[in-house]
């Protein structure tokens, strides 16, 4: 269990020395408790002191890394079971297929679809992560073969699946300058895949068939001085293994149970034949603490909602996500297109740019930058008021776009209007709906 | 050390309200756990679809959306028939998208003779759902609850500014009511005790919180559903144990993400599928979330829905 600041200040100094920034021990061993300073700022602290804190402040679920270089993907590191008390930390990584039987020509599809299909929202790039090869052949020279070539057209991160240790073993000495999981040790190979791991530095997947089992392999391979593990309950029914995702997240979390203090994987992949179905599991486990997601392949139709669900599961419910400010083109606007003008709040942007296309009226949106708070709360707090408003206007360029100089603001900042003819001179103020949804109406009947 | 489930506290249960009437009604809530914690508690009623039927020819959806109900898009009745016979619908939502005062505007009583002839014409429960301007829905829904009096209807939205009327008329002709916020759970909340001081009986509220589809804020509700599970379940917050509804294919088949063809963006794949994944998804997050009734669209998307609650009870 975590330590309370009184817990802490008893293994502090005591001296108030002052050098670690706080005014007291106390007042250190409180941000402490919180998480708000680091332990190391604390100069004079015995060594005794620093391995109890530093086992106690270790992360109830450990943040495990797969990868080298710029494709690095990181996993776990977990705090809270729902989104709200905190935020989810690491999204899920999403892993395609490739078994080491496809044809070179099948591979080569594969890997152009995992490079290309990228998707730009909200200034982010969504993006698949993770080649699971699968060592369905049996042989190593298969293996090692399909290693290479994926390892030459794709950056992504890798894992490497093979029920045999020894074919396992030749399959990471192929790539281990790419740092790939392993998948998987289990209790029959648990001592040649932990030395495996051990030799190459490599991050180890370990396949239980139960809960139980896992906790047993896990504590064994701890024990081999194995830090970087991956969990697999083993369980290939959607109801089995839902629950072993909550058990495993729980147990780490509410009793700070090490032996499953670590991220998950889970194969959708092995638990339907159906693309569709896949998917839509894939969906639970983003949304209930996959850590690491394998689908059987990856095209647009499937891959895009998975992306944008786990972009919104994993927004940070104290930071709204915010768009650029700037003027937006829809549906390819003249000189006497209507312009619009909005916040900055991702999802107002969303709704009001969809609205606009949805009209089929080619339009101007102006996106002035609130601070990502949608309209009605960031002119309540004067960001999207005249006075903030007119400058954008006067220096995004809009004027020299269109021929007439109107205006269209949101009906929730009708207030501003006045304010917003005054300080805009030359500039017509029109006051649009109040709701999104009214604006495809609105824009059929604007004339310039 | 061997391993023991760590279990979540609960002191609290979520009301069973029953929808419809006759043989066909249908219960929803009774959960004493988290959605689908089977582990821990109970799930009495599995969550209902339903399906949508709109009052008026739909404009704008795009053809995968429309090619399920070809030739009865103009027919409420034959649209709400064909749901049921051909997609084994177990609930009907009646979307009254005519009395828009934005669109068509139609009139109280003509939209209320529409609702009457689909009640008539089906046995699954009937959700008849408005468009929330208050003056409109108050007087749409109001006839509606005269008309189709014993039907024990779902009328909806509900919202603060006119619960008194709608409320009322729920009570005196027996429909349940659709208490709805803006993505808040403590207005939802207050409205449920607004709603609770006017004599609606328990039995007669579910909540739709608004909820909107991957990609379009779903963490918002996906959040707020949460919280008013954990409010009703483990802190005993019985203002907050109301079975809850989610209005969400509209919220998806609106948006530009379903309607790109494959031809214009390589990348988003086959416009059909990704439109019914696009609905699915949405659905199965509200569903992990919280959600007792969704309201869906294509009968593919609500096969994979289903499909996803029988495993995750099996």
């Amino acid at each position: 269990m975590p330590l309370t600041g009184i817990e802490i200040f008893k293994l502090l100094p005591k001296t108030n020395c002052k050098q670690c920034g706080e005014p007291t021990c106390l007042a250190f061993a409180m941000k402490l408790a919180a998480g708000k300073v680091e332990l190391a700022l604390c100069p004079t602290l015995s060594e005794e002191a620093k391995s109890k804190l530093a086992e106690a402040s270790a992360p109830p679920i450990r943040p495990v890394s797969i990868g080298a270089g710029g494709r690095t993907v990181k996993v776990g590191g977990e705090t809270v079971m729902f989104r709200h008390e905190k935020r989810f930390e690491n999204p899920p990584g999403l892993a395609m297929l490739i078994k080491d039987t496809l044809d070179d020509a099948e591979i080569d599809k594969r890997l152009e679809r995992f490079n290309t299909f990228q998707y730009i929202r909200v200034g982010l790039t969504l993006r698949p992560e993770l080649i699971a090869i699968r060592n369905d052949s049996g042989v190593a020279d298969k293996f090692v073969a399909v290693i290479n070539k994926v390892k030459q057209k794709s950056d992504g991160a890798l894992i490497l699946m093979s029920a045999k240790a020894d074919v396992l073993a030749a399959g990471a000495k192929a790539c281990a300058d790419r740092k790939p999981l392993l998948y998987a040790a289990t209790k029959d190979n648990a001592d040649a895949v932990a030395a495996l791991a051990k030799e190459t530095a490599c991050p180890v997947v370990l396949k239980a068939g139960s809960v139980d089992e896992l906790v047993e392999l896990s504590n064994k391979l701890t024990a081999a001085g194995i830090k970087d593990m991956v969990l697999d309950t083993g369980s290939r029914t959607l109801r089995r293994a839902f629950e072993d995702q909550i058990w495993v997240r729980s147990a780490a979390l509410a009793k700070k149970f090490r032996p499953l203090g670590f991220p998950t994987i889970v194969l959708p992949c092995e638990m339907t034949d159906d693309p569709m179905k896949e998917a839509v599991i894939a969906s639970v486990f983003v949304a209930k603490y996959g850590g690491i997601v394998v689908l059987s392949d990856m095209r647009g139709e499937s891959l895009f909602p998975l992306l944008v669900e786990r972009l919104n599961i994993y927004t940070d419910p104290q930071r709204p996500l915010a768009t650029t400010e700037g003027i937006y083109e829809i549906g390819g606007p003249n000189e006497n297109s209507p312009v619009l003008i909005t916040s900055n709040f991702s999802l107002t942007y969303f709704i009001v740019s969809g609205e606009i296309e949805n009209s089929k009226v080619p339009s101007y949106l102006l996106v002035k930058d609130t601070e990502g708070l949608s309209v009605m709360t960031a002119w309540a707090a004067g960001k999207f008021v005249a006075d903030a408003i007119a400058p954008f206007v006067k220096k995004c360029g809009i004027a020299d776009k269109v021929k007439h100089h109107k205006l269209v603001i949101p009906g929730y900042a009708a207030a501003e209007s006045g304010g917003l003819e005054e300080e805009l001179s030359g500039w017509k103020i029109m006051v649009g709906p109040r709701e999104a949804a009214h604006i495809p109406a609105y824009l059929k009947t604007w004339t310039p | 050390m061997a391993f023991d489930i760590p279990k979540t506290a609960y002191s609290g249960k979520i009301k069973e309200v029953k929808l419809g009437s006759g043989g066909k009604a249908v219960t929803v809530g009774g959960e004493t756990a988290y959605p689908f914690y089977l582990f821990e508690g109970q799930m009495p009623n599995l969550p209902k679809i339903a399906m949508e039927v709109y009052d008026s020819p739909p404009e704008e959806w795009p053809a995968a959306a429309l090619e399920p109900f070809a030739g009865v898009t103009n027919d409420p009745v034959a649209w709400a028939k064909k749901c049921i016979t051909d997609y084994g619908a177990e609930m009907i939502c009646l979307q009254l998208k005519s009395t828009d005062p934005n669109g068509l505007n139609r009139g109280a009583d003509e939209a209320a003779a529409v609702v009457k002839k689909v009640a008539d014409a089906i046995d699954v429960p009937l959700i008849v759902w408005g468009t929330a301007n208050h003056d409109k829905d108050t007087e749409v829904l109001r006839k509606v609850s005269e008309v189709c009096q014993g039907k024990n209807l779902i009328i909806g939205p509900v919202e603060e500014g006119d619960h008194k009327k709608i409320g009322a008329s729920a009570i005196g002709y027996r429909h349940t009511v659709v208490a709805s916020t803006p993505i808040d759970i403590n207005l939802a909340k207050q409205l449920n005790i607004l709603l609770g001081n006017l004599g609606v009986p328990d039995d007669l509220i579910i909540m739709d919180p608004t909820v909107s589809g991957i990609g379009y804020g779903i963490e918002y509700c996906y959040s707020v559903m949460e919280r008013m599970r954990m409010a009703g379940l483990t802190q005993g917050d019985d203002k907050l144990q109301f079975p809850i509804i989610c209005n969400i294919a509209k919220e998806v088949w609106k948006t530009k993400e379903v309607k790109i063809p494959e031809v214009e963006d390589p990348k988003m794949g086959d416009a059909k599928k990704r439109g019914i994944l696009m609905e699915a998804i949405s659905a199965t997050a509200l569903l992990l979330a919280g959600g007792d009734v969704l309201i869906m669209r294509h009968p593919e998307a609500i096969k994979l829905v289903r499909g996803v609650i029988a495993e995750l009870v099996k």
